[in-house]
């Protein structure tokens, strides 16, 4: 992989830090009028998610990371694994549960995730921003309200559960934005 | 339509606000009689400094049909030492000034620079004038004046005069910086590290900080005091987070010039940069005479940034380095 200079360092771009794949985020240039330029950098770890500051001296070299984003269509789960495949060329990929997270629950068949690659294996799946879930499990709520004031838990058929206002009912497929987990609105 | 991005980079009222902001700092010298100057932005010689880049060019015309090298300048300070040297008296230069390397949203490789000397005064006279000048354009309250070794000590505990490497190191480490301390053997280079991200923060955050007294050995163009040889008659001011000036009290000894000049080019051989020969022409104006003088250069774009409240260099300028 190759090296990038401090120079190199924009958003988006992989390097490998303590051994892991990053992604940065920002990076700014600090250097006083009379002296050393250092490189202030905010890093995304793409394996643990966690966002961290680190202060380079300008002109060092990082390695690059092998990192790719691609688009796959979620296929199934064998309860171990979670299977994607390449609409084009129909090569198969499968996740493990490290590399899901807490986006299991928003996997539907044939939607389209992004899946992160680090050396050519899974590393993180990005579901769309919006999908659309059947709910299996909430209270009955009041006909005629749809002001969505205060809302009740839903259970979903992934298992996930999202708060959605009281009108909506068991059997209702419902919009839900996957990045904040809110409800967005009733599928018609 | 095109997609061009032709449009400044700073919205027409903020360059009013800044055009209204230069007229008051031209007024203010010109009520003290301290003449506006002009000297070259491309000069045959450059800085020997090793944290400064330059741009350079090429003159080819009458007298150079084989290319006359030229520098643009990191800052006009050689040129108005000669004028200083000539007996100009007190000047005042605001001009563009060019460094390779540097953009950010505190740094843009083109800026521009408001430059002043004060023959008789010293550095602490010159901070009186330019605290002045300070509470004029920003409306600040004075500022404040610290020490470099007491604001090294408020904020990390550590005497920066007297700590050696290793303690540096350890320091450096401890306030998260423990790979650029595994292997920076250069005292000024974690002092540095140190001061821009864990002292800074906590000085002129309510009005403007002085920082004078700098270590020795980061004199760059200042006198070495002579009550305590560790420090040197350098300052600096800081506001919100920003360095906003760098002043001397001017080294005016050619020899010790010349001497410093050659360090800076020992170690930039030591270090894989590109050699820098001497500005010449400086040295001979010292050795002609230098009257003991202080002199200070502002970032006149930060200056503006702050009395617009705006976050980003280019902001403030008609057309960042992306526009230009």
């Amino acid at each position: 992989m190759a090296n990038y200079s401090t120079n190199e360092f924009k958003g988006g771009l992989k390097i490998m830090l303590d051994g892991e794949p990053c992604s940065i985020l920002e990076n700014e240039m600090v250097k006083p009028g009379k002296g050393q330029a250092f490189n202030r950098v905010r890093i995304r770890k793409l394996i643990t998610g966690k966002v961290l500051e680190k202060t380079f001296k300008s002109g060092e070299t990082v390695e690059g990371a092998d990192v790719m984003d691609t688009d796959l269509a979620y296929l199934y789960t064998d309860g171990e694994f979670w299977h994607f495949m390449n609409n084009e060329t129909f090569e198969q990929i499968a996740a493990d549960e490290k590399a899901l997270g807490d986006n299991a629950k928003w996997l539907v068949e044939n939607d389209v995730c992004t899946i992160t690659l680090w050396n050519g294996s899974p590393i993180a799946v990005t579901p769309p921003n919006f999908v659309e879930l059947e709910i299996t499990e909430t209270d009955p709520g009041l006909k005629g309200d749809t002001a969505g004031t205060g809302g009740k838990p839903a259970t979903l058929s992934t298992g996930a559960v999202v708060r959605v206002p009281l009108f909506v009912q068991i059997g209702e497929v419902i919009k839900v934005d996957t990045r904040s987990g809110e409800y967005v609105s009733r599928v018609k | 339509m095109s997609n061009v991005l032709w449009q400044p980079s700073a919205d027409i009222e903020t360059l009013r606000e800044r055009a209204a902001i230069i007229r008051c700092i031209r007024e203010f010298f010109y009520t003290r009689d301290v003449m506006e100057v002009e000297t070259p932005s491309l000069s045959a010689a450059s800085v020997t400094d090793v944290h400064l880049a330059t741009f350079s060019t090429e003159f080819v015309g009458p007298g150079h049909a084989g290319g006359l090298p030229l520098y643009l300048q990191t800052s006009p300070e050689f040129a108005m030492k000669r004028l200083l040297a000539a007996g100009s008296g007190a000047i005042f230069q605001l001009c563009k000034a060019f460094r390779n390397e540097e953009a950010g949203s505190h740094h843009n490789p083109e800026f521009t620079m408001l430059e002043w000397y004060r023959p008789g005064f010293d550095e602490f006279a010159l901070m009186d004038e330019m605290d002045e000048l300070m509470q004029l354009v920003l409306g600040v309250k004075p500022a404040e004046r610290l020490t470099y070794q007491q604001a090294f000590i408020n904020a990390l505990a550590v005497d920066p005069l007297t700590a050696d490497i290793s303690t540096l190191q350890q320091l450096a480490t401890e306030q998260g910086f423990a790979d650029i301390a595994a292997h920076e053997t250069h005292r000024d280079t974690l002092l540095q590290l140190l001061f821009c991200m864990k002292v800074e923060p906590t000085i002129g955050q309510e009005k403007p900080c002085f920082v004078y007294h700098f270590p020795a050995s980061q004199a760059a163009l200042a006198q070495i005091c002579q009550h305590d040889e560790r420090v040197a008659g350098r300052f600096e001011l800081y506001f919100k987070n920003m360095e906003l000036a760098n002043g001397f009290n001017e080294l005016t000894d050619a020899k010790e010039q010349a001497a410093r000049f050659k360090e800076d080019n020992q170690y930039r051989e030591a270090n894989g940069l590109k050699q820098v020969p001497m500005d010449e022409r400086l040295i001979a104006a010292l050795e002609n005479g230098l009257p003991q003088c202080a002199g200070v250069a502002l970032g006149i774009d930060r200056l503006i940034m702050l009395a617009t409240k705006k976050q980003k260099i280019k902001d403030v300028i008609a057309f960042d380095v992306e526009r230009a």
